[in-house]
């Protein structure tokens, strides 16, 4: 029977009844309709179906909904904030991070996290940080380019309040 | 600081994908984003078994589940004429299964409901009374006397054996090796792996039952020739059925082929009324749908002493499953295997091959890889490594020494097949001087001297793609063109719609670039659509790298089309004769005095407001091209490992790929291609595994048995390029989707072969895991 939920997606309260047994992943999809999560493999090895939970990277499906009660959501719907692309996005562009774009979503995220974490990350923490995304087409090369340039667009933006504000201070 | 201009987007810029902006915002729209008002679901009962006969079938428990619509049995499309269907070889395989399963994860029943959990529940509560018969696994044991008969009720079938074929010249290559000085072996195992895009196959299947009119929403790479194989099997008009092909999430030739579960989904939604959505999950994916390989080869190549070739002997027997379900050009029946000469000018050569039915999952679509071309240029490039082995040559010199060369194109080969283009050696030279060849030729000697193990793989080769010509090339009678039509607006924007269909290959890119380059709109004011038969033009679909061959020809001709209209237009404008008219990159002039012009877009606006007498209004065309002959893409690939004696693991080093793929559109995708092809090569080489145990249970039924590489297992790619144009490509294209898959898996193997060959280790079968390497070692005393 049902089971009461409040999850904050993408920064939105969202309560619902759901089955016990209904997986993050089709309640993101089938309920709320954020299909930019994709099921790629049902038992946690290719990472299509990645999300934020309070800033980890979690595959939603091998969560369930009722787990996420009361938790912080993060779908790839929530990166372009007010439309402006986040730089992981520009940078998967850029970079030809993408083919298909299955995967992409899931490796953007895992990359959020990696970069929130480790602003400036080597070429193997880069790997080792998406060893858990797998992806058919690229080959990986240009999703670390991708990762690499972001993290320097993402360092480059976050100086420049700090220069003003040392300018403002000074 | 110097303003950049923006790219245009003509033939070589490496303009950014037009498709990005909807996958990165998490926008695509695949098949399972696909949802339609009223929509029930449907889950797929399979068998437990490879092989056994269904007693009876009870479906009451899952008829009791509330929320159940229907269980669909065999016995129930049987009444249908529905419970088999044609396969792509011209084979039958069972929609349902009625009177016996023939594999395990054989489609029994399926359940219709109203929820997809739900589906699920009841799909587990079909009860099925089994009697267990004798799995046959291999086809070795299938083609043995006795063995049990899979194909029971097909008439006139007596064994398991499904086709003998032959290509090439016996007599004279008998004579070739009676005059050899030395004749080498190899007998290999391709085996059996699997696509895996990285979204399963499904179908959104909508019919109205007061209109007859069928949309189904498919993974399709070819739904042109989807939609007139509904017609055929389902007995629909087929004006009345429109199949629409979403984004893709990857296909690799897995979304070739028509599946069960399409038809049973269709004819659900035709029988209830409402629409029905069936997705895979991945082990359905894994143990059900087109699988790849499976070949058991033996190769012989007669040779002279001083190390040219003179004769290939090929036989080759492949594992097809229970059903023959190769996609394959009609007249072929092995595919195009016989492209197994490669890149040596051979001067005889014979193939045979022969097919079996066993117990396990049929398809044998592809993986990357056009029509068995990956199986034949393994076999070869094995083959001349032993030869440079056994015979204490340099496999650089000894592929010098045979390759075809440069003037020898149009090149007839052995086999028959008129090579277009190609410059093997430049190809090979640029490849081993991107590596520093010969000092690492000098590091091996000296590890070698330390008993540490080192190997320099090489691989050149040379595939066979594009497919037409038509009257060469079909699938089940359907010739192999393609179609483009181009529709050019008042404003001087554009629409081209193409019979091909994206997996991710960035076709709304490459395609605009070419309309770019011919009538000099900028690719960002063309719009490329695919996908939906009711509005795109005839094709036969996006497999065996034939996009840029065939559908970028077609739009290369239909923007020609337009541009000779466009002249008369502009002569019209500039008060000249039309054979003044001179067109450079989107301008017309007048010959000798280019300062006035009209610009398309000026052009373009006249074909609709102000035409010269006599001319039909507008800008559009359409055009349906049948290429006079395949492409021959080519490369070299060489590969450094280091190898532990202890542990039996392979460490790649460098990978240096030099590809040409004739004139490169948008390098920037091509590369792309050549990277997602050799990850996959690399997989398969030393991680993917589809195999059975002797009850017929597949082992390699998801992704913690079925190994993909990941991004810390796949190796960094050293890319490198020669051009040599297709000779017979409107923009000397010749495709590039699969070169690296087809070309790479022999390089890693050839070396770990080169690593410890000196040891008399000839082979080692694919995936070569740590503990095969081990096991080799351990058999001549040098493992640690």
């Amino acid at each position: 029977m049902g089971q009461s939920i409040t999850v904050t997606v993408n920064g939105e309260k969202r309560s619902a009844e759901v089955e016990p047994r209904l997986l993050l992943v089709h309640f993101l999809r089938e309920r709320l309709r954020l299909t930019g999560t994709h099921i790629g493999c049902d038992t946690t090895h290719c990472g299509a179906c990645t999300v934020l939970v309070d800033g980890t990277p979690v595959k939603s499906c091998t969560m369930l909904a009722v787990q996420a009660d009361g938790q912080q959501v993060t779908t790839v719907e929530a990166l372009a904030a007010g439309g402006t692309l986040h730089p992981i996005q520009a940078a998967f562009k850029q970079e030809h991070g993408l083919q298909c774009g299955f995967c992409t979503p899931g490796m953007m995220l895992t990359s959020v996290a990696l970069l929130t974490e480790k602003p400036d990350p080597t070429d193997d923490e880069i790997r080792w940080a998406l060893s858990g995304n797998i992806c058919r087409c690229t080959g990986y090369m240009n999703i670390v380019k991708a990762v690499k340039s972001a993290a320097v667009q993402m360092k480059a933006s976050a100086a420049v309040p700090e220069a003003a504000n040392a300018a403002a201070r000074s | 600081m110097a303003v950049e201009t923006p790219l245009k987007g003509n033939i070589g810029d490496s303009i950014k994908r037009k498709e990005d902006d909807r996958f990165i915002r998490g926008k695509g729209n695949y098949l399972d984003d696909v949802v339609l008002p009223g929509m029930l679901h449907m889950a797929i009962h399979r068998s437990p078994f490879a092989h056994a006969r269904i007693k009876s079938i009870n479906t009451d428990a899952a008829q009791a589940v509330p929320g159940v619509v229907a269980v669909v049995t065999g016995a129930l499309l049987a009444q249908h004429k529905l419970a088999w269907m044609p396969t792509l070889s011209g084979d039958t395989q069972a929609v349902l299964a009625t009177d016996k399963v023939r594999f395990q994860g054989q489609e029994v029943a399926c359940v219709i409901a109203t929820d997809p959990y739900v589906a699920r529940d009841a799909a587990a509560l079909v009860e099925v009374d089994y009697e267990v018969l004798p799995a046959v696994v291999t086809p070795q044991k299938a083609l043995e006397p006795g063995a049990p008969l899979i194909r029971d009720e097909k008439e006139g079938q007596t064994n398991n054996h499904i086709y003998h074929w032959e290509a090439g010249d016996k007599a004279k290559t008998e004579e070739a090796f009676a005059k050899a000085d030395r004749v080498v072996k190899l007998d290999t195992f391709y085996p059996r792996c699997h696509p895996s895009p990285l979204e399963t196959c499904g179908i959104v299947a909508d019919v109205n039952p007061a209109t007859g009119h069928a949309t189904l929403y498919m993974t399709s790479q070819a739904p042109h020739a989807h939609r007139t194989l509904f017609a055929i099997v389902a007995g629909l008009p087929e004006q009345n059925i429109r199949i629409i092909s979403p984004d893709i999430g990857g296909g690799f030739g897995n979304k070739v082929p028509i599946y069960p579960g399409y038809v049973v989904a269709t004819a659900a939604s035709l029988l209830i009324g409402k629409p029905v959505k069936w997705v895979e999950d991945r082990s359905e994916n894994l143990i059900s749908t087109g699988f790849a390989r499976d070949f058991h080869m033996s190769g012989e190549l007669a040779l002279r002493n001083d190390g040219r070739m003179l004769g290939l002997r090929v036989k080759m027997l492949s594992d097809n499953g229970a059903f023959f379900a190769d996609a394959q050009p009609s007249k072929f029946r092995a595919g195009l295997f016989h492209i197994v000469t490669g890149s040596y000018d051979l001067p005889a050569a014979h193939v045979e091959t022969d097919g079996a039915y066993t117990n396990k999952a049929p398809g044998g679509v592809a993986y990357r890889c056009s029509f068995r071309v990956t199986e034949a240029s393994y076999l070869i490039e094995r083959l001349v490594e032993s030869a440079a082995l056994e015979m204490k040559m340099d496999p650089a010199d000894i592929r010098l020494k045979n390759f075809i060369q440069p003037e020898q194109f149009p090149y007839m080969s052995a086999t028959g097949f008129e090579y277009d283009s190609g410059d093997y050696p430049r190809a090979m030279q640029l490849a081993l001087d991107k590596l520093g060849y010969q000092e690492l030729r000098k590091e091996q000697a000296e590890k070698r001297k330390k008993g540490e193990l080192m190997g320099i793989g090489v691989a050149s080769f040379t595939e066979v793609v594009g497919a037409g010509p038509g009257k060469h090339y079909d699938i089940v009678g359907l010739r192999m063109f393609d179609s483009a039509e181009l529709r050019v607006h008042p404003t001087g924007k554009a629409i081209l719609k193409l019979g091909v269909k994206s997996q991710g290959q960035g076709h709304e890119t490459t395609f605009a670039q070419i309309v770019t380059e011919e009538l000099g709109i900028p690719a960002a004011d063309i719009e490329v659509q695919e996908g939906d038969t009711d509005n795109t033009p005839y094709g036969l679909g996006t497999y065996a790298s034939r996009s840029t061959p065939v559908g970028g020809a077609a739009t290369a001709m239909v923007s020609r089309k337009l541009r000779d209209k466009a002249k008369k237009i502009a002569a019209h404008l500039l008060e000249a004769s039309e054979a003044d008219i001179e067109f450079d990159h989107g301008k017309f002039f007048v010959r000798g005095s280019p300062s006035k012009s009209k610009t398309i877009q000026d052009v373009a606006f006249a074909a609709y407001t102000n035409l010269p007498d006599g001319l039909e209004a507008g800008l559009e065309g359409v055009t349906y091209y049948d290429p006079p002959n395949m492409t021959y893409p080519f490369g070299t690939y060489l590969v450094v490992v280091d190898i532990d004696r202890g542990t039996g693991q392979v460490k790649v080093r460098r990978m240096v790929a030099v590809d040409d793929c004739g004139v490169r559109i948008n390098p920037m995708i091509v590369e792309g291609q050549i990277h997602g092809g050799l990850t996959e090569g690399f997989g398969i080489a030393f991680m993917e595994l589809i195999t059975f145990d002797e009850e017929g249970n597949c082992l390699g039924s998801n992704f913690t048995d079925y190994l993909l590489p990941t991004s810390w297992e796949t190796p960094k790619f050293e890319m490198g390029e020669t051009v040599t144009p297709s000779p017979h490509h409107p923009i000397g294209a010749k495709g590039v989707g699969e070169s690296a898959t087809v070309g790479s898996p022999a390089a890693f193997v050839n070396a770990v072969i080169d690593a410890v060959g000196h040891l008399g280790i000839r082979n080692i079968d694919m995936p070569v895991t740590s503990d095969k390497v081990w096991e080799a070692l351990n058999k001549v005393g040098a493992a640690e």
